[in-house]
């Protein structure tokens, strides 16, 4: 490739603009698909494309956080608390990524690219907030409540410690894929933890920033951190995303979703034939 | 809990003054990136024209670029990349300074518990800031 880099940059920003459109569109987030675009479309290492994505990831998470967090919904307590499993698996993650062969890396890649597309493909009904929670969850003041219709509704927290453990495995995904971990995080808070909804999206958004910062310090000092990429791949996925929130507020157009669900779901099988050939 | 002679309703009016703090300052970080960023990719124009650099072969960053000193202290050389990443560690750092404030918001709110357990969120992002050394 003969690109000069203003070229590269100007590419590299236009699919970046469209990563973060649609992965604001449609709930998935813009990061999952910056690695598969750097490293399938452009050709660009692993390494960098990681530490390109896990910045981005940073970006999109501090972006909406400002806007979340003014709404009443995330729950700061659980969030801090489930920090110490994701900060420490993230890590525990960025130290593997140091160990394992792009080739292994790119296969887990793979497979956390078809959980998160699977993950989006099921329907996330709002379940009834319930009142009871475990006792650890008292004993560490998690239990809150939350607006619905303009009126506060508590809730309680369960299966706090398969939680904070499915928290540690997020973390570990995370800092070794730079990803944002998302769809695990939903897992740990929705389905282990039974939090309503809006509580778990808004404070799983909290929630990977920090986690993605632990181990983008790692990364930073392994020099895979390039600021000729992150540049117009931060620039791109923020513009994306914000003018995806503004065209559709919340809510997630089925078709759009199920067709970047796809997108994934192939970019997945790429990355995963790609690493097993020696091609990553 | 409630910090005592304040009635819950007061207390529930400064945690969201805390909340409306966190968010401005998460955006406040947000635009500081942007404007950072883009002072550094105009600087940057120059030597767009320029062929990139091998990208497929991994080389790693050179050692300017691989500690908060270092990117600093070549940023304010007025190197434009130097300050390209200044942005992204200004980036970085954003998720941290909210752990940091949250921590001050749990002292205040005296729940100690969280005092500590948002402390050691914090040591270990600074640990890995500084390298994981």
């Amino acid at each position: 490739m003969h690109l000069t880099l203003g070229a590269l940059d100007g590419i590299l920003f236009a699919g970046a603009v469209l990563a973060g459109f649609l992965g604001s569109l449609t709930g998935l987030g813009g990061g999952i698909v910056i690695v598969p675009l750097l490293t399938l479309g452009f050709g660009v290492d692993l390494r960098y494309a990681i530490g390109t994505s896990l910045i981005t990831v940073i970006a999109t998470s501090s972006g909406a956080a400002s806007a979340y967090v003014r709404e009443g919904y995330s729950n700061i307590r659980i969030g801090m608390f489930l920090e110490i499993a994701t900060t420490i698996g993230a890590l525990v993650g960025a130290f593997l990524g140091g160990i394992l062969s792009p080739g292994i890396i790119a296969i887990v890649f793979g497979l956390a690219l078809m959980y998160s597309a699977w993950m989006s493909s099921r329907p996330r009904a709002e379940h009834a907030p319930e009142h009871t929670s475990d006792p650890i969850a008292r004993k560490l003041k998690l239990p809150s409540e939350y607006p619905v219709n303009g009126e506060m509704v508590k809730y309680g927290v369960q299966n706090v410690s398969a939680g904070f453990g499915l928290m540690g495995l997020a973390g570990i995904l995370s800092g070794l894929l730079g990803i944002g971990s998302g769809a695990m995080k939903v897992l740990a808070m929705d389905h282990a933890m039974k939090l309503p909804f809006k509580v778990s999206t808004t404070t799983s958004n909290f929630m990977i920033g920090v986690t993605a910062a632990a181990s983008a310090g790692i990364y930073l000092s392994r020099g895979y951190i390039d600021p000729v990429l992150a540049m117009p791949v931060v620039l791109g996925v923020l513009l994306g995303s914000l003018a995806g929130a503004k065209v559709l507020g919340r809510s997630q157009p089925k078709t759009l979703r199920l067709i970047f669900s796809i997108v994934i779901f192939v970019l997945a099988i790429e990355m995963i034939y790609n690493g097993a050939t020696g091609n990553i | 809990m409630a910090p005592r002679g304040i009635s819950e309703a007061e207390e529930a009016r400064e945690y969201h003054k805390i909340e409306l703090f966190i968010g401005n300052l998460l955006r406040g970080c947000v635009i500081a990136t942007v404007i950072v960023v883009i002072f550094g990719a105009v600087l940057f124009i120059p030597s767009a024209y320029s062929v990139h650099p091998a990208y497929h072969t991994f080389r790693g960053e050179p050692a300017a670029f691989r500690s908060v000193g270092g990117v600093l202290a070549l940023a304010f050389t007025g190197d434009a990349k130097a300050i390209i990443e200044a942005g992204m560690l200004l980036l970085i750092l954003t998720p941290i300074l909210r752990v940091a404030v949250s921590v001050f918001a749990f002292l205040y709110e005296k729940d100690y518990l969280y005092v500590v357990l948002t402390l050691i969120v914090l040591g270990l992002l600074l640990f890995s800031l500084s390298g994981g050394a």
